[in-house]
């Protein structure tokens, strides 16, 4: 597997479940070394940098926030990591300051962690993995078990990271979600890496789709439907439908 | 850890895989006995190489030598203890003391032989229903198969939260023998809560298939003995005879009999 | 014959102040589809443990009300009798299965049941056979995938051969093809075998072509209820952030603009139907 991720790009990592995406990913940051090959991060391999090392420039928040959750207080919580990687104190508290505020959690600055809701814990997982600042974050199955104002909120925040110059990967099976995000897809098969480029292409091919087990999106269906319509194939984006299908629409009242 | 390969069940079938637990539970029990009733060298001898056309018949040969590979270093420490002791005791290094000791660590080895063959060959599944025919209750049953049941899944979740936490900096391997310690804390703590939250939707889980429904509970399968089985008990009856028959009417002749 | 009935049934978990239901009429007739939905945290899952007795009965707690499931007064009936009338199949596939291998899991309520052996053997070849899954009989469930893992519990609960069956946001851990095919067999449980589907999802756009009524809940009161149509198309939804099929939203969208079609589509075969009207006018 070959694969090239610049520096502010924001990837999603796509297939079935099963197809590979997290045992991939999860080699950035040296939890998994290649059986052949490199990886490299920075020009640098990861066989050569220790796992915590690594962690300095690559935040990854796992799908279930249960895993990493410890500490008696939020706070806690969110210093860990800055703790393990040598921050002064002064420091730490300006970081997790800013980490609590940036995710809305500074009321619960002082709770414990296993006292908040889910939808809360998972912002305290992003929280503490945010907050030493890492160039890259990872997210695996980000939207898992979440309902659609959630799913909203986390597209932006994500959107966010990216526009602040944060390389961002998240790793999902849904496709929903990724047409609204709009970041560069690679689709997995079986451990390969099938296709990569943008989500617009990507997700409308249906040989493609269909042969990874992915379902594409609704608006994707409907078009490829009324493809004898002269409808673009390559629609994704309900808004970009909506103006076409009133150009269309304009046309026949004319 | 190569001590528990040596017991853990693997997907064959043969002759000695079908056969009832609770009777192959008795044999071992019988080889037990008769290894507790003797102290010469010769007779536990005998009994060690005894279950070795079972090993082979049931093809778990690597794993059963894995077992006793594993037990070796206990088995030393036990000729070891009983020699040095029995040394300072008796304040002379003779043969009897010599074959003594050696007894000792192989009647460990014969323990942990016949006990591994008997958990090599013996399906969880299988075990679980041989406890329940047996009459015991079914709440021990039951949690014996899913704790087994759910090792894999622990396994998993342990390397899982291992992951999530190194890659928020946790160095495992660093520090001084405290430190080290206290770097478990966060790998034990999601783990244990992670544990209850899971018995909780177990029990729920439980509940909602009508656990405690009717006071006699009834069962997919049933152990049925058949030929192999009586064979099998005849043998163990035959060997616990010839066993008490050796050991209170025949005087066996200690190692150095047999040494020039 | 409404199945389930519930007349302003009101919960709190033990020593929460904030009752989790409040006030919730419901009435649910024999051989419905039901979809529940509602935002996180809303109380669908509570209502879930209300309808086969894990609340009052395993979770204590005070439960006013009125509720009536299968002909039983809930508050009652110990749950081990509701099981054998309401199955319950819970988010996480891999805790609801308990057997060393998928015959014996599926066979584990019946056990419980006390039912006799030839009868159990019966009804587990049947469940396996209609969760499509026989060829999986002797397979242990640590080695089954979520999908797979999902039918083994479904056919645990289809064995016990319950009237109302619930099933609480089932595909959360699926990926979307997996999730097609649980409610596929979700589908045929209550089309072909007449069983009552309580389905809890957030995932509408998968699951809207089934149901034929749906409850939206918020804040532990029923706000809507009724048809999957009406209530996709209804500002309240959208402003709850109910995740709404992509479809319904374009249909929304094109009647702001001045376009509408013959009706409220809520699945892509609908909107294709709709849309093919208009631009066959061409």
């Amino acid at each position: 597997m070959s694969l090239t991720i610049p520096d502010g790009e924001f990837v999603a990592i796509m297939g079935q479940n099963g197809a590979g995406k997290t045992t991939l990913v999860k080699h950035f940051n040296g939890l998994l070394k290649p059986t052949k090959g490199e990886v490299l991060v920075d020009g640098v391999s990861t066989r050569s940098v220790s796992v915590a090392k690594l962690a300095r420039k690559i935040g990854f928040v796992f799908q279930n926030p249960d895993h990493q959750l410890f500490s008696e207080t939020v706070e806690e919580e969110i210093a860990f990591a800055l703790r393990n990687f040598g921050f002064e104190e002064a420091t730490i508290e300006k970081h997790v300051t800013w980490a609590l505020n940036l995710l809305d959690l500074t009321e619960y600055r002082k709770a414990s962690p296993f006292m908040l809701s889910g939808g809360e814990r998972k912002r305290v997982a992003l929280a503490s993995v945010l907050a030493w600042d890492p160039s890259v974050v990872i997210l695996d199955e980000p939207t898992i078990g979440q309902d659609h104002k959630q799913k909203e909120k986390l597209r932006q925040f994500i959107v966010q990271l990216n526009e602040q110059g944060k390389t961002v990967v998240i790793v999902t099976h849904d496709v929903e979600f990724v047409a609204e995000c709009n970041p560069r897809v690679i689709l997995m098969v079986d451990g390969k890496i099938v296709a990569s480029g943008e989500a617009k292409r990507i997700l409308s091919d249906a040989a493609l789709t269909y042969s990874a087990s992915i379902v594409p999106p609704q608006i994707t269906q409907v078009f490829h439907n009324l493809a004898n319509f002269g409808l673009p194939s390559d629609v994704i984006d309900v808004y970009e439908a909506k103006k076409i299908l009133l150009g269309l629409f304009g046309e026949i009242k004319r | 850890m190569s001590v528990f390969e040596g017991f853990r069940f693997r997907h064959v079938t043969s002759s000695i895989h079908k056969l009832d637990p609770r009777v192959k539970f008795l044999f071992v029990l019988a080889i037990f006995i008769i290894a507790v009733l003797f102290t010469e060298v010769l007779p536990l001898l005998i009994l060690f190489f005894l279950p070795l056309p079972f090993v082979f018949a049931a093809r778990v040969q690597r794993e059963w030598v894995r077992s006793l590979r594993g037990a070796i270093f206990l088995a030393t420490i036990i000729f070891v203890f009983n020699f040095v002791f029995g040394y300072f005791y008796q304040l002379q290094a003779g043969a009897v003391l010599l074959e003594y000791s050696i007894s000792m660590s192989l009647r460990f080895m014969v323990l942990v032989e016949s006990f591994s063959i008997f958990f090599l060959t013996t399906s969880p599944d299988h075990l679980s229903l041989a406890l329940e025919q047996s009459h015991v209750p079914y709440e021990f049953t039951f949690a014996f198969t899913t704790a087994v049941r759910f090792v894999p899944v622990l396994a998993e979740e342990a390397q899982t939260i291992m992951d999530a936490q190194k890659a928020r900096g946790l160095e495992l391997e660093r520090g001084n023998f405290l430190k080290r310690i206290r770097n478990y804390i966060p790998i034990l703590i999601p783990l244990i809560v992670s544990a209850i939250r899971r018995s909780l939707e177990l029990a729920e889980a439980m509940e909602s298939r009508a656990w405690g429904a009717s006071p006699k509970r009834t069962n997919l399968y049933t152990l049925k003995m058949k030929s192999g089985d009586f064979v099998l008990i005849v043998l163990s009856i035959l060997l616990l005879t010839i066993g008490l028959y050796l050991r209170y009417f025949v005087s066996i002749p200690p190692l150095s009999y047999f040494l020039p | 014959m409404a199945v389930i009935e519930t007349k302003s049934l009101e919960y709190a978990y033990p020593g929460v102040n904030k009752p989790s239901l409040k006030d919730i009429s419901l009435s649910i007739e024999k051989g419905e589809f039901v979809m529940l939905t509602g935002p996180s945290g809303c109380g669908k899952t509570t209502l879930c443990r209300c309808l086969n007795g894990l609340i009052p009965h395993f979770y204590g707690g005070e439960m006013n009300g009125e509720l009536i499931v299968a002909g039983l007064r809930v508050s009652e009936h110990p749950i081990n009798e509701l099981a054998k009338r309401v199955g319950l199949v819970f988010q996480n596939p891999e805790n609801q299965l308990f057997a060393l291998s998928v015959e014996k899991d599926v066979a584990f309520g019946l056990e419980n049941m006390g039912v006799p052996r030839y009868e159990i053997q019966k009804r587990v070849d049947w469940a396996l056979q209609i969760a499509g899954i026989e060829d999986l009989r002797e397979r242990a469930p640590h080695e089954l995938s979520g999908g797979q893992q999902q039918r083994v519990a479904i056919a645990g609960v289809l064995a016990m051969q319950p009237e109302i069956m619930i099933f609480d946001e089932p595909t959360s851990f699926l990926d979307p093809l997996g999730a097609q095919k649980i409610f596929e067999v979700i589908n045929d449980l209550n089309k072909k075998l007449a069983i009552t589907v309580i389905l809890v999802e957030h995932r509408l756009d998968l699951a809207s072509k089934y149901a034929d009524h749906v409850i939206v809940i918020d804040e532990g009161k029923v706000v809507l209820d009724g048809e999957p149509r009406e209530i996709f198309n209804s500002e309240t939804a959208w402003l709850l952030g109910v995740g709404v099929p992509k479809v319904v939203r374009l249909w929304h969208l094109l009647k702001e603009n001045g376009m509408s079609l013959s009706g409220v589509p809520v699945n892509s075969e609908e909107a294709t139907s709709f849309l093919l009207e208009v631009l066959k006018r061409r």
